[in-house]
């Protein structure tokens, strides 16, 4: 295969395929429609970088001058920067928790006939569409009373359960599908029963390791209702959406630095998807063929 | 003795299966018998005493015109999303598959970043962008002159259910998108191919050639996206509050005002609040279920896999 010559805008547009005003226009109509859909994201970062002046005075996007310090402002006065280790400490915790837990509890689901497995199992699925708002009550009282309740590890374990129970289907569908002959084998050699699965069958999995670690990621960046419930007696533990909310409250006049805390919060989250796109649109379009 | 040997058999499954259990009996299991306990008390606060008083959270629920008013609107808000965030993704999933759109997997990294993005951020950003000050999207209208005055999008209830669905579909367009892209993807190309030859395009195409072999797909699609409509707590909540004068006071934000009962000096009413929670979950398991019988049909009688 010839490698393409001169990236033109024509070659970008069409590939090798017969230029044609349809294909044209389609592009540009859904050009046009993508630069609409990322335009909040546009406004967001310009009025970051403006002056509170300049913001009200109802220029175009790009600040006259780049005001930088907008984002010290938010991360240090605004607290952001506490904020962020916060949502780092929850996300990284409980996609260690969830993945642990997920996959050797799918693993057992999917692979073993034990007493119990059918109860434990449909169990499981029935409750994969209760809303969030039927247990915050429950889980927060929970925590209470395990002395959790405000702090950091109480929201990274709360967390972690939260969104579980899809990815222990996940484990259990695919950990089913692999055959016997590998295990059979692994247990001539005199491995044990956990070797196995650590050794042979994670490894085997890693797809879905991968899957559920984006959308476990995905989740505890973006979740809400329940870190704005358990900070609101101890505001030091706040993550980033519940700070920002937090700001909005406090400061409404400060456009410039809340756009910067916007762009603080999404900045990681935005680059980790474009980074890792596949697996993220796999994972997902994975949740629906399933 | 032979269960007492099976349960030994499997002692190493069950001791794996430990952590999980855990995990699942604290956060999944425990709080949906919780709740439904929590539901037939009294109780003021986490650290009140709780009274007993049997199924009456329910019969004040049923005359509760703020309940009803929240429930209905959550209803509207699934019935205002889910048709258009479905249409317009599989128009866009149609357009987008066709292999001779060089740039379909660009213009798709635009339309998912929303996706992506944590919802109190959108919701935050966007409550700017609509504001009545200095707003772009007023700004735009009133230069354009569409409107003399700035409107308060978000401030005035007749436009703030629009307004938050519009968001809403702006948000979430991007994942239906990526579920028809993959159920699209199981429609064979000679299929295109005939239809092409038969000049059979646009509405006509999907409408008689691509849906009828999605259609087990489009089910799971509703279902997933129907669900996802219900769980709007942190977008109306960083948007409006429920405000302005609970015009756009969904479900959850209901029972969490109930039970956190936050700035308007009310004492929480977490049992009240339980038996809210209890009351939208049995209609969201209801509606799962109803289209889970449908998706099951439509898949081809019981021999079609369980959803999910």
């Amino acid at each position: 295969m010839k490698a393409p010559a001169i990236l033109s805008p024509k070659r970008i547009v069409f590939g090798d395929h017969k230029p044609t005003l349809q294909i044209a226009l389609v592009s540009f109509g859904l050009t046009c429609l993508c630069l609409i859909w990322i335009y909040p994201f546009l406004w967001m970062i310009s009025t970051s970088l403006k002056s509170t002046g300049e913001i009200f005075a109802g220029t175009g996007l790009i600040p006259d001058v780049f005001e930088w310090h907008n984002y010290r402002r938010a991360w240090v006065e605004a607290n952001m920067g506490r904020y962020f280790f916060n949502t780092l400490f929850v996300t990284v915790g409980s996609v260690i928790i969830v993945t642990f837990c997920t996959a050797t509890l799918g693993y057992v689901l999917g692979r073993y006939r034990f007493p119990g497995r059918n109860v434990l199992f449909f169990g499981f699925v029935a409750t994969v569409f209760i809303p969030q708002g039927f247990t915050i009550i429950p889980v927060f009282e929970l925590l209470s009373f395990l002395g959790l309740s405000s702090n950091l590890v109480g929201l990274t374990i709360a967390t972690s359960g939260h969104a579980m129970v899809i990815f222990v289907l996940l484990f259990a569908g695919y950990f089913s599908q692999l055959p016997n002959e590998l295990e059979e084998s692994a247990r001539v050699e005199g491995v044990n029963f956990f070797q196995i699965f650590w050794y042979v069958m994670l490894p085997l999995a890693r797809p879905i390791v991968v899957t559920v670690v984006i959308m476990q990621v995905l989740h505890a960046w973006n979740d809400f209702l329940l870190p704005l419930v358990i900070t609101l007696a101890n505001p030091a533990i706040r993550t980033l959406s519940v700070g920002l909310y937090a700001f909005k409250g406090e400061q409404f006049i400060d456009w410039s630095g809340m756009a910067a805390a916007a762009t603080i919060s999404i900045l990681p989250i935005v680059i980790l998807f474009i980074l890792l796109q596949r697996y993220f649109v796999n994972g997902l379009a994975g949740a629906v063929k399933g | 003795m032979l269960r007492q040997s099976a349960l030994y058999r499997y002692r190493n499954q069950y001791l794996m299966l430990l952590p999980g259990l855990i995990l699942g009996g604290m956060f999944v299991f425990y709080p949906i018998f919780a709740a439904l306990y929590f539901a037939l008390h009294d109780w003021s606060g986490f650290n009140a005493q709780r009274v007993f008083i049997g199924l009456e959270n329910f019969t004040r629920l049923v005359g509760d015109p703020f309940f009803w008013s929240a429930f209905s609107r959550s209803l509207i808000f699934l019935v205002g999303t889910v048709p258009a965030q479905m249409i317009l993704a599989l128009v866009l999933a149609v357009i987008l598959n066709n292999q001779l759109l060089k740039l379909s997997t660009f213009f798709r990294t635009f339309i998912f970043l929303p996706v992506v993005t944590p919802v109190a951020v959108i919701g935050i950003v966007w409550t700017f962008i609509l504001s009545p000050f200095n707003g772009p999207i007023n700004g735009l209208l009133l230069d354009i002159g569409l409107i003399s005055r700035p409107i308060d999008f978000l401030g005035s209830s007749d436009t703030v259910m629009p307004s938050v669905i519009g968001v809403y579909v702006w948000k979430w367009l991007g994942i239906t998108l990526i579920y028809w892209l993959a159920a699209l993807q199981t429609v064979p190309s000679d299929i295109y191919e005939a239809a092409r030859l038969d000049n059979c395009k646009g509405a006509r195409l999907i409408w008689y050639i691509i849906l009828p072999i999605v259609w087990p797909f489009a089910i799971m699609i509703l279902l997933i996206s129907a669900v996802a409509a219900l769980n709007v707590f942190p977008l109306i909540m960083s948007m409006t509050n429920g405000g302005p004068f609970f015009a756009s006071e969904v479900m959850e934000i209901f029972i969490y005002r109930k039970a956190f009962a936050t700035g308007d000096g009310s004492i929480p009413e977490l049992g009240y609040a339980a038996a809210a929670g209890v009351f939208f979950g049995v209609v969201v398991l209801t509606l799962t279920v109803v289209q889970a019988v449908i998706a099951r049909r439509a898949r081809g009688g019981p021999a079609g896999r369980a959803p999910i």
